[in-house]
C-alpha cells in the first residue's frame, strides 16, 4: 500500500514537470506569469537552487493535497482523491496540469498563514485525453478546505473552460466540494458566478459533463445544473440548495441528506441528475465510455467508432415484438437494443420519467441519439416530466450534430388535473419545439400508436423529419378507435360495427402513407439496415434555421 | 467397422438435419434418403391434418406433413398468434385465450376448428389432448381420424391402475403396488405402510412426472397425497392417485413400439431416459449403454405383447424401470408420440410421425422386426428456459432477445417451436428445444453435443445449458453409470455450475483479459476526419487485474496481431481469434485448442460475463491502477434476505398458509406457487414470526417478488 502511494506520487511528479515545460510559453494568464521569476531575480546565485528547491517542494505539496491524514479520511469514506480520480478518468500519462502553484489570496481569519496555504488550492485542473480524444478537466479536492470554492479555485476552473471553448473540446468537472470558502466572502460568490457565466457561454459550444462525487450544495449546484449532463455516485454524493438542517429550521421537515439530495432522489424523483453509478471507480469508467459517444464540440460531426456489427443485419426478433393486442405493452428498450450496434445503449435518465426512453447508441459506428416512447410505462404517453426529459435530450443532440432516431408508440398526452395544473401545455411544447427546431438528421419509426397531437410532436414529417417510417403495426390517427367512434357516431346503436369500420380505416399505416406523411412502410426486421443507410446519406444534410439572436423556447 | 456403416447413417442424418431446419421445403428431401422402403408417394394419404398442439411438437408434425404433401392446420391461443407453429401451418385457427384449459385443452373449440377447416385427421402431439379418450371419441364420432391409438387403448393404458392390471395379465413384469384408487390421506398412509417405504404417489391419469411424488414416511405421504391430487386435478382434471413401491437406484429405459390396425407390432429399440430431475427427463439417449441384446429383446418382446394385448395401433412407448441386475418392471405405457422420439428416429431411420399417419390411414406397417436396426448413437438434451441453479431447474420466463440454433454443425438436429423474439410465457411448458446429436459411436455423439451446446446462442431467458453440458461431460455419465438419482447423487448440494480446474481458470481469465483489451483498443479507433487530432495510447503490453468470484489475479497481456499472450497465475495462455465484439459467439483458439466461448455481457466498468464450458462466469477486468483504487471502494451491503421470502420464479400463488403474527418453524410451508403446471411449496428458512404477507391466492407474481416477510 505504502509502495503504491509512493509510486503514484512520483508518477504525478513527472506529469507536473512536463506541465512546467509547457506552461513556460508566455500565456495571457496571471498564474503562469506569476510562476516565472521577474527578470531581475538572482537566477544564477545560490538563490536559484533555492527556487528550484521551492518548485520541487511546492509540487510535492500540491500532489499531497490536504495531506495524508485527509487523504486517508477521504478513502475511508469510499471516495478517491481528486488526483486519483483524474488518473482513472484520463488515459495513462495524458494529464497535463495547469495552475499547480496557484494559492488562495485570502488574508482574513488567519488564512494568510503558511499552514493554510496549499499549492493548487482546492481544485486540480488541466487537460488530458480519453481514448486519445482531448478533454479539459477539473477535479475538486475535498482534502483541501473540504474542496471549498475560493476565488483562486474558481479562477483555475474558468481558465480551463476558456481554453476548452477556444480549442473546442469538452469539459468534465468532478465535483466534491463543501461549498463556498466562507472566509473569502464575496470573492467566492464572484467565483461561482464566473463559472456559471462560462457554463452558459460554453453551452452548445462544447459538451459539459458534471460528475458529482461528494457534496455539492448551495450556489455550487447551479454549475452542474447548467452543464449538459450531471452524473452522481450512489451513497457518497449530494446535491441540494440547502441542507437538511436549514430545511428543518425553515419548513420543519425532517429529511436526511440522502433523501434530500442523494443519487436516488435526483435520478428518480427530481430529474436533476442523468445517471447514478455504484462507486467512484464505476462512475469514472462509465464517464470514459460515455465520452466516446460525444463529439468534441459543435464544430465536429458525431464521432464514428470502428464497428464490428454489420450495418445490414436483419433483426428477426423485431417482426414479432409488437403484440397483436393494441393494449398490450412491450419494452421499447428491446427494440432499441436490437437495432443499435452491438446492443449497446447508454441510457440517459433511465429511472426518471420512464415513459420516454432517451440515450445514446451507435449505428454503423456513428453516434446517434435515441428517443422512444416506452409502452411499458404509463402506456408510453407524454406527460410533463417525459416531455422535459425528451426535449432537453433532443436539444443536446441538435446542438452537437448527433442524428436523432425516434421510435414512436404514443397514445397521446396524459390527461388529468395534475398535468393541466402542472402546465403540460407549456412543458409539452418544449418537446414539440425541440424536435421542430432540430436540424440534425432526423429519422422516425412509428412502431404502433401515433395518436393525436403526440403524433405531431414525435419528430413527425411535419416537423421536418427527414425519413419517417411506419411498421405494418403502425396506427396514425387522431385517437384510438373507441374514443373516436363515441364522438363520430354519438348516439348510434351499432358502436361495435362503427368501431370495426374505424379500425379498418385508421388503425393501420395507410392513411399516413398515402399522404406521404410516412415515407415507407417497412418490415420491422429491416429497420437497422434502413436507418444505417439513411444516416450515410443524411451525413451531408444541411439545414439552417432563420437568423435569430436566440430562439425563445417555452421554458 | 464403423467406417463402412457411416455413409448410410450420414445420409439419414442429413435428413435429420434438414428436418430440423425451419421452413424446409418438403420436396428437397429425396425419398430415397430415408431408411428402407418407407415413403411411397403413390400411397394416398390425408389431404389435411389439424395439429392439436403448440410449440416444437406441432412444428415437428407439420414438417412431416409437408413432406408428405399434406396440408396443415394449426390451432393456437391468442398469445400464440404469431408463434412459429402458426406461421408454419397452411391454416391457423385461434381456439381461445392463453390458459391451456381454455385453448389447447378446449375440445369444443378444437372440434369447431376441425369442422371449419375440414381437416380429415388430427395429430394431438404429446400432452394436452394426446391421451384424452374423450377427445378421440368425439373425433371418431365425426369421422375424423385420430392419429394415435384407438380409444380403448388410450383408456386402458391412460389409467395407470388399469394398465398395470392389463400388463400383469399380459405377462409383463410389474412393480408391486396398490392396484386401486386412493381416496384419502389416511388411506394413502395405510397403503404405503403395507407396501413398505419408500413409495411413489402419482396421478392415476398422468404422465411425464406431473403430480408424482416420492414419500419416505407417513408425513410425506400426507403431503404428497395433497399435492399430487391437486396437481392431478389441475393438470388432468382427474384427481385419482395410485401408490406403488419405489425402486431405489433405478434406470428409466423405455421401448418405442409401433403397431398397425392389422395386428402387426414392432419394437423400435430402447431409449434410456435416466437423467431426470423431479421425475422429468433432461437428457435421453438411444440406445442405452446398459442393455445387452438379450435384455433388449426381452423388453422389446414384452412391450409388443402389451401393445398387442390392448390392440394397440400407432406409435407408443412402454416405460420400464430397470434395476442394477437388469430386472425390468413395467412402469406405464404412453399412448402417444413421446417428446424424446427423435433419438429413435436417428438410430432406426424411421420417421415416426409419418408412420403414425400411415397407420391412422389404415396402412400396414412396412417393416419387419428384423428390419429395425440400431445404427449409431443419438443423444437428446432438453433445453429448457429454467434456472438450473435452483433445484436443477425452476422455470424462468422472458423474451428470446437473441436466439441461434447450432445448425451450422453437422449431425445436429434441433426440434423447436420458437424463434428469435419469441416469448417464453408462464402459460406453457418452458422447453426451448430438443437438441439432438448423432454419431457413429456414443463418444462421437457426445462430442457433437458438447459443440452444439457451446454454439447454442440463447439470450433473454435463463436456460439450463450449464447443467446439460455438465451432465454430458460428467465421468459417470460418460461411463454409463447412471440412474434416475443421477442428479441428486452427483450434485447433493444442488447444481453449482462448472467447477473450474486450474488450467481452465487460467484460460477463462486470459480470455476475459484479451476481450477487455480488444474493447479498449477499439474505443480508440475513431474514424473520419478529425478537427482535433486524436492521440491513441500506443501500447502492446498491459498489466491488468482480473477478478473472479472472490479471487483477484494480476495478469500481463501482450498482443501481436490477433494473438494475445496472457501471463496469469504463473502460466502462459495464448488466445487467438477474430475478436468480433458484436458477435455473441467467440470462436477462439486457446493454447492450440479450439474453444467456443460466448460473451453474454460486457460493460464499461470492466464486468464481463463469459459462457465457458457451458457455465456463465462473471469476471471483472480492471487496469492495474483501477484495481488498486477499487480497493478503496466500499462494499455495498446487499439487502438481508433471510427474512424475506421472494418468489423463486414467475407463477401464480395457489395457497398462502400463514398470516401475519403466525410463528413458523424452519421448513414449514409458507405458500405454494404454481408455475408451468408445477406446484412448488415455499418453506421458511428459519423459525420466525410472520411480519407481513404480500401476496394472496390467485395472484400472479414475478421472479423475485416479495411474498412474505418474516421478523
Amino acid at each position: 500500500m505504502a509502495a503504491f502511494t509512493l509510486a503514484r506520487r512520483s508518477g504525478g511528479l513527472i506529469n507536473g514537470l512536463r506541465t512546467s515545460f509547457r506552461s513556460l510559453t508566455p500565456g495571457k494568464y496571471g498564474a503562469v506569469a506569476a510562476a516565472m521569476p521577474p527578470a531581475n531575480c538572482r537566477w544564477n546565485s545560490v538563490g536559484h537552487l533555492s527556487v528550484k528547491e521551492r518548485i520541487d517542494e511546492k509540487r510535492k505539496m500540491a500532489l499531497c493535497g490536504g495531506g495524508q491524514q485527509r487523504i486517508d479520511a477521504q478513502h475511508k469514506k469510499g471516495k478517491l482523491t481528486a488526483r486519483e480520480r483524474l488518473d482513472l478518468l484520463l488515459d495513462p500519462e495524458s494529464f497535463v496540469e495547469s495552475d499547480m502553484f496557484v494559492e488562495h489570496r485570502c488574508s482574513d481569519f488567519g488564512m494568510e498563514q503558511d499552514r493554510n496555504k496549499f499549492p493548487g488550492d482546492s481544485v486540480v485542473t488541466g487537460r488530458g485525453r480519453i481514448n486519445g480524444r482531448l478533454v479539459y478537466v477539473f477535479s475538486q479536492d475535498f482534502t483541501v478546505f473540504g474542496g471549498s470554492l475560493s476565488g483562486a479555485h474558481a479562477q483555475k476552473i474558468c481558465k480551463i473552460m476558456d481554453q476548452a471553448m477556444m480549442v473546442g473540446a469538452p469539459v468534465i468537472g468532478l465535483n466534491d466540494s463543501g461549498g463556498a470558502r466562507i472566509q473569502e466572502g464575496v470573492d467566492s460568490l464572484a467565483g461561482y458566478a464566473d463559472i456559471f457565466l462560462r457554463n452558459v457561454m460554453a453551452s452548445g459550444v462544447v459538451p459539459q459533463i458534471s460528475l458529482i462525487m461528494g457534496p455539492c450544495a448551495g450556489g455550487a449546484v447551479y454549475s452542474p445544473a447548467l452543464t449538459d449532463f450531471t452524473f452522481m455516485v450512489k451513497d457518497t454524493s449530494y446535491l441540494f440548495i440547502t441542507g437538511p438542517d436549514v430545511v428543518k429550521s425553515v419548513t420543519n421537515e425532517d429529511v436526511t441528506q440522502e433523501e434530500l439530495g442523494g443519487a436516488k432522489t435526483h435520478t428518480t424523483v427530481s430529474g436533476v441528475a442523468h445517471h447514478a453509478f455504484e462507486d467512484d471507480v464505476e462512475a469514472l469508467l462509465n464517464v470514459r465510455e460515455f465520452f466516446n459517444f460525444l463529439p468534441l464540440s459543435n464544430q465536429d460531426a458525431a464521432p464514428i467508432r470502428e464497428c464490428h456489427d454489420s450495418s445490414d443485419r436483419i433483426v428477426h426478433s423485431l417482426d414479432t415484438i409488437v403484440p397483436f393486442e393494441t393494449t398490450k405493452a412491450y419494452d421499447m428498450l428491446d427494440i432499441v437494443k436490437a437495432v443499435a450496434d452491438e446492443g449497446d445503449f447508454f441510457e440517459i435518465m433511465p429511472n426518471y420519467a420512464k415513459n420516454i426512453v432517451v440515450g445514446f447508441a451507435r449505428m454503423n459506428g456513428r453516434t446517434v441519439g435515441i428517443v422512444g416512447n416506452q409502452p411499458k410505462v404509463a402506456s408510453g404517453c407524454l406527460d410533463i416530466n417525459s416531455s422535459v426529459k425528451g426535449a432537453r435530450f433532443v436539444r443536446f443532440c441538435d446542438a452537437f450534430n448527433i442524428p436523432i432516431i425516434t421510435f414512436v408508440d404514443v397514445p397521446g398526452f396524459l390527461p388529468g388535473t395534475a398535468q393541466e395544473y402542472g402546465g403540460i401545455i407549456r412543458h409539452g411544447a418544449k418537446l414539440l419545439y425541440a424536435f421542430a427546431e432540430a436540424t440534425v438528421p432526423k429519422i422516425t419509426i412509428i412502431t404502433r400508436k401515433a395518436y393525436g397531437g403526440a403524433y405531431d410532436v414525435m419528430s413527425s414529417k411535419h416537423l421536418r423529419g427527414d425519413v419517417n417510417y411506419a411498421w405494418p403495426t403502425a396506427e396514425v390517427a387522431v385517437m384510438g378507435a373507441k374514443g373516436a367512434v363515441q364522438i363520430i357516431f354519438r348516439g348510434k346503436e351499432n358502436q361495435a360495427e362503427a368501431e370495426a369500420e374505424y379500425v379498418e380505416k385508421f388503425a393501420n399505416p395507410f392513411p399516413a402513407a398515402l399522404r406521404g406523411f410516412v415515407d415507407d412502410i417497412i418490415e420491422p426486421s429491416t429497420t437497422r439496415k434502413r436507418i444505417c443507410r439513411d444516416l450515410e446519406v443524411l451525413a451531408s444534410k444541411k439545414q439552417i434555421n432563420p437568423w435569430k439572436k436566440h430562439a425563445n423556447i417555452p421554458l | 467397422m464403423a467406417a463402412h456403416r457411416l455413409p448410410p447413417s450420414l445420409n439419414r442424418l442429413l435428413l435429420a438435419v434438414k428436418y430440423a431446419s425451419f421452413r424446409t421445403i418438403c420436396c428437397a428431401v429425396h425419398p430415397s434418403a430415408q431408411y428402407s422402403t418407407v415413403y411411397s408417394p403413390n400411397e394416398t394419404t390425408f389431404d389435411k391434418i389439424l395439429i392439436a398442439n403448440r410449440g416444437e411438437i406441432a412444428c415437428r408434425v407439420m414438417k412431416t406433413c409437408h413432406k408428405m404433401g399434406i396440408q396443415t392446420v394449426a390451432v393456437h391461443s391468442d398469445v400464440d398468434s404469431s408463434a412459429v407453429h402458426v406461421k408454419m401451418a397452411n391454416e391457423a385457427v385461434c381456439v381461445g385465450p392463453a390458459p391451456t384449459s381454455k385453448s389447447y385443452l378446449n375440445m369444443d373449440a378444437i372440434m369447431d376448428a376441425v369442422r371449419v377447416t375440414g381437416a380429415q385427421a388430427v395429430h394431438p402431439g404429446y400432452g394436452f389432448l394426446s391421451e384424452n379418450k374423450e377427445f378421440a371419441k368425439r373425433l371418431a364420432a365425426e369421422g375424423v381420424a385420430f392419429i394415435g391409438p384407438d380409444t380403448h387403448a388410450i383408456q386402458a393404458m391412460g389409467d395407470k391402475i388399469e394398465s398395470k392390471l392389463i400388463a400383469k395379465a399380459a405377462k409383463v413384469n410389474t412393480i408391486p403396488g396398490y392396484d386401486g384408487v386412493v381416496k384419502t390421506a389416511d388411506e394413502a398412509v395405510k397403503i404405503s405402510q403395507d407396501i413398505g417405504y419408500p413409495v411413489m404417489i402419482k396421478a392415476s391419469a398422468g404422465g411425464g412426472g406431473k403430480g408424482m411424488r416420492i414419500s419416505w414416511n407417513d408425513e410425506e405421504t400426507r403431503e404428497g397425497f395433497r399435492f399430487s391430487s391437486q396437481e392431478a386435478a389441475s393438470s388432468f382434471g382427474d384427481d385419482r392417485l395410485l401408490i406403488e413401491k419405489f425402486i431405489d437406484n433405478p434406470r428409466h429405459i423405455e421401448i418405442q413400439v409401433l403397431a398397425d390396425r392389422h395386428g402387426n407390432a414392432l419394437w423400435l429399440n430402447e431409449r434410456e431416459c435416466s437423467i431426470q430431475r423431479r421425475n422429468q427427463k433432461v437428457v435421453e439417449e438411444a440406445p442405452s449403454t446398459f442393455l445387452d441384446p438379450v435384455t433388449r429383446r426381452a423388453m422389446g418382446e414384452q412391450a409388443v405383447l402389451l401393445a398387442k394385448a390392448v390392440q394397440y395401433s400407432s406409435a407408443g412407448t412402454v416405460e420400464f424401470l430397470v434395476d442394477s441386475k437388469k430386472n425390468f418392471f413395467f412402469l406405464e405405457m404412453n399412448t402417444r408420440l413421446q417428446v424424446e422420439h427423435p433419438i429413435t428416429e436417428c438410430i432406426t431411420g424411421l420417421d415416426l410421425v409419418e408412420q403414425m399417419i400411415r397407420v391412422a390411414k389404415g396402412y400396414q406397417l412396412q417393416h419387419k422386426q428384423k428390419d429395425i436396426p440400431i445404427n449409431g448413437w443419438a443423444i437428446e438434451s432438453r433445453v429448457y428456459a429454467e434456472d438450473p441453479y435452483k433445484s436443477f431447474g425452476l422455470p424462468s420466463i422472458g423474451r428470446l432477445s437473441q436466439y441461434q440454433e447450432p445448425l451450422n454443425l453437422s449431425n445436429v438436429r434441433v426440434d423447436s417451436g420458437i424463434e428469435e423474439g419469441s416469448d417464453i410465457s408462464i402459460y406453457y411448458d418452458p422447453m426451448i428445444s430438443k437438441l439432438v446429436t448423432y454419431g457413429a459411436t456414443r463418444a462421437e455423439a457426445l462430442a457433437r453435443m458438447e459443440d452444439a451446446l457451446d454454439n447454442y446462442v440463447i439470450r433473454g431467458v435463463t436456460h439450463n445449458i450449464p447443467l446439460l453440458r455438465e451432465i454430458i461431460t460428467h465421468p459417470r455419465f460418460i461411463s454409463g453409470d447412471i440412474s434416475t438419482n443421477f442428479l441428486p447423487e452427483v450434485y447433493p448440494d444442488g447444481f453449482k455450475g462448472h467447477q473450474l480446474e486450474e488450467d481452465q481458470r487460467r484460460e477463462l481469465l486470459a480470455t476475459a483479459a484479451a476481450l477487455y483489451i480488444t474493447a479498449q483498443l477499439r474505443s480508440q479507433k475513431v474514424l473520419g476526419n478529425l478537427r482535433v487530432f486524436s492521440t491513441p495510447v500506443e501500447c502492446s503490453h498491459w498489466e491488468l487485474c482480473v477478478e473472479l468470484d472472490e479471487g483477484r489475479l494480476s495478469v500481463e497481456v501482450t498482443k501481436s496481431g490477433n494473438v494475445y499472450t496472457v501471463e496469469v497465475d504463473g502460466g502462459k495462455v495464448e488466445v487467438s481469434g477474430q475478436w468480433n465484439l458484436a458477435s455473441p459467439l467467440l470462436p477462439l483458439t486457446i493454447n492450440g485448442t479450439h474453444r467456443m466461448l460466448q460473451c453474454l455481457s460486457r460493460d464499461a466498468s470492466g464486468k464481463i460475463v463469459l459462457q465457458y464450458l457451458g457455465t456463465a462466469f462473471k469476471v471483472r477486468v480492471l487496469s492495474k491502477l483501477a484495481a488498486e483504487l477499487n480497493s478503496y471502494m466500499p462494499e455495498k451491503v446487499p439487502e438481508d434476505t433471510s427474512s424475506l421470502l421472494r418468489s423463486p420464479m414467475p407463477g401464480t400463488v395457489v395457497a398462502v398458509s400463514v398470516k401475519p403474527g403466525d410463528t413458523v418453524a424452519e421448513g414449514q410451508e409458507i405458500c405454494v406457487i404454481e408455475a408451468m403446471k408445477m406446484q412448488n411449496s415455499l418453506t421458511a428458512a428459519r423459525q420466525a414470526k410472520v411480519k407481513s404477507v404480500h401476496c394472496k391466492p390467485g395472484e400472479t407474481v414475478g421472479e423475485g417478488d416479495l411474498l412474505v416477510e418474516l421478523e
